[in-house]
């Protein structure tokens, strides 16, 4: 229990958090550029076409893996904001800062192909059904987080309204999953269910989950770039910095 | 994490934030839980049969292309069919303009229109839905040929 204990408070440290992540960042950024071109060569030119749809179905490999980041990342802000509100570490509230611009653009990448994919075989951009509309409100959610933000001028204010809202938004994430279950929608239920085999063949939907992995990974590097800037500027008056940049 | 130990301004705080995620999702709940039947996109046949959608309005209508039943008029772009959802009788819908690539018989599609005087669907939109399965051609093909060989 202490050695946990130990770990997050030591995680809780931006100085540790920057070191380590610096280290691990070269990594993310080699994995994620060699993972993300196989998923995209496997899947856009290897993957067969499907049988009705023929080669349009290979958006999936974008339109998928984007959506699935777009409510992971939403629910890991909503993680470092419990984190922040409860424990008060600055580090969490960054880590809720820097992940809302990401989550807001992941949403937006799978809203824009899900209406390019959707307007050739559905027949129309949009639809308001509840899936999509529900996708729509994580996106306001996401720029409402950004925007609150920004209207505040005190930042420990701010950070706490900023957790607030990510919590209480929370709840949108079970309603998008399940969104094609409970209501009649125009888009199909899921592919993937944890008790059923996929509704695709492995040729199909290994190099989806290897985009899947890949976006993870890119976004884990994005969101490590992102929260470093933040500790240099967050930490500007102590020691450490001061060392770092005069070394730089 | 044990918190059974935890300091007791965090424990409060802890249980704040529960409080805080557990009385919005209610909330949300049971909004959605009275409004399920309007977020609903469209409605069964079975529905509009029964009088439960709105008579004389535009709504949507979806259900299953019955297989056999597609008419084409042959001087228009005119174009009838049946749609089921395997319960009641089939809805005729009536639509003039280009299909989705995706609408063939069988296929599940969603319809913007109203039902006129002889019970027909005046469409003046078509949507095709497809499901969450995926495959290639091939199998595909020979899923068909072996559906064909059984019967």
């Amino acid at each position: 229990m202490g050695r946990v204990w130990s770990l997050f408070h030591k995680f809780a440290s931006p100085k540790w958090f920057y070191e380590i992540s610096g280290k691990l960042l070269p990594w993310f950024v080699a994995m994620t550029g060699l993972v993300l071109c196989t998923g995209v060569v496997w899947g856009l030119a290897y993957a067969p076409p499907d049988y009705q749809q023929g080669n349009a179905f290979r958006i999936m490999y974008i339109h998928v893996p984007a959506s699935i980041l777009a409510e992971s990342s939403y629910m890991m802000m909503a993680l470092a904001g419990a984190v922040g509100l409860i424990w008060k570490i600055k580090l969490a509230d960054l880590a809720l800062k820097t992940a809302a611009p990401l989550g807001a653009s992941l949403t937006f990448l799978s809203i824009a192909t899900g209406a390019i994919w959707g307007k050739p075989i559905w027949g129309t951009w949009w639809v308001w059904d509840a899936r999509l509309t529900s996708m729509l409100v994580l996106l306001f959610l996401f720029v409402g987080v950004i925007a609150l933000r920004s209207a505040m001028e005190n930042k420990e204010a701010a950070g706490k309204a900023c957790a607030i809202l990510a919590l209480v938004g929370l709840v949108n994430i079970p309603i998008i999953k399940m969104s094609v279950e409970w209501w009649f929608t125009l888009h199909q239920p899921s592919s993937f269910k944890l008790t059923e085999k996929p509704a695709m063949p492995p040729e199909m939907w290994i190099p989806l989950l290897i985009m899947v992995v890949g976006y993870y990974s890119a976004f884990a590097t994005a969101w490590m770039m992102r929260i470093r800037v933040e500790i240099l500027e967050q930490e500007n008056r102590t020691q450490w910095v001061r060392d770092r940049v005069r070394t730089a | 994490m044990k918190f059974g130990n935890m300091k007791p301004h965090r424990r409060r705080r802890l249980y704040v934030v529960l409080f805080l995620v557990v009385t919005s999702s209610a909330a949300v709940g049971l909004t959605l839980m009275a409004l399920n039947e309007n977020i609903n996109l469209f409605y069964s046949p079975q529905q509009i049969a029964s009088g439960e959608a709105p008579v004389g309005k535009t709504i949507r209508a979806g259900g299953v292309v019955v297989p056999g039943s597609l008419r084409r008029d042959e001087s228009s772009l005119l174009i009838e069919f049946d749609i089921s959802d395997l319960k009641t009788a089939p809805l005729r819908v009536a639509y003039t303009g280009i299909l989705p690539d995706l609408f063939r018989e069988g296929q599940g599609i969603v319809a913007l229109g109203k039902v006129n005087q002889q019970g027909i669907f005046v469409a003046e939109e078509v949507l095709a839905k497809h499901d969450e399965n995926y495959m290639p051609p091939e199998v595909a093909a020979a899923i068909a040929a072996a559906h064909g060989e059984s019967e």
